[in-house]
């Protein structure tokens, strides 16, 4: 499966990462995938991306637009986005 | 509805009153403009930058809008919020709601920024006397959006 995945505010800056395409094998893994779980998985990546994903840092996820919870599941062709709290207006 | 993102500035007065002259049974215009401050969290602020996240950003105000549209008897409302850098005293965001009494448009233009200071993904980054820092997202503002539920 493949997903889209952007990154916003402190996310983008600390990891400078804005966006990326992420190829998964078609395993349980993919077929089970939800935000809590992808978040998981890109904390591996090193030290910063584990403070920045599951650290104390509450991280809001959203899948095709729409803000979800950590439970949501993704599904091939999606575009997931990780943020911090908003803070407009 | 009118839902907008831009980097430039807005002109309030034409805005306004595009709103009030489009229906002659509108009695009631509420606005709200929202600032940038010179001051936060006790440092001085010299700049602010806002990021969004195109797209969704707008996907998320025309649904805050729906929702009060559909809570509210009010005839249309306008969002314009601004992106980019910006300078203390620069507009950031115009809520208007237009109705045919001032109640309802009251309470849907206080309900549209409450919701919009919580779900609509914008980023606020200030420029201080100590350097950069991302601003904190406010529990205060949680709890003016939970008062609506």
């Amino acid at each position: 499966m493949k997903i889209k995945i952007l990154y916003f505010a402190r996310l983008k800056e600390t990891l400078k990462f804005s966006t990326e395409d992420l190829e998964l094998p078609n395993d349980d893994f993919a077929r089970t995938l939800t935000i809590l779980k992808l978040k998981a998985y890109l904390a591996k990546r090193n030290d910063t991306w584990q403070q920045m994903l599951m650290g104390k840092l509450k991280v809001r996820g959203a899948i095709n637009h729409e803000l979800v919870d950590d439970n949501a599941p993704i599904t091939d062709g999606d575009e997931v986005a990780f943020f911090p709290p908003v803070t407009g207006g | 509805m009118t839902v907008r993102t831009q980097t430039q500035d807005f002109d309030t007065g034409f805005e306004l009153s595009q709103l009030r002259n489009a229906r002659k049974d509108t009695g009631a215009v509420v606005s709200f403009i929202g600032q940038v401050r010179d001051l936060n969290e006790g440092g001085t602020v010299s700049q602010l930058t806002l990021e969004h996240y195109p797209g969704m950003t707008e996907k998320a105000l025309e649904a805050i809008v729906s929702q009060a549209q559909s809570r509210w008897d009010i005839f249309d409302a306008l969002v314009i919020h601004r992106v980019g850098i910006l300078q203390p005293t620069d507009q950031i965001v115009l809520v208007a709601v237009s109705s045919a009494h001032r109640g309802e448009a009251f309470k849907a233009c206080e309900f549209i920024m409450d919701y919009l200071k919580t779900e609509a993904p914008f980023w606020k980054k200030e420029v201080t006397s100590q350097g950069e820092r991302w601003v904190d997202a406010k529990l205060t503002d949680d709890d003016a959006r939970e008062r609506w539920k």
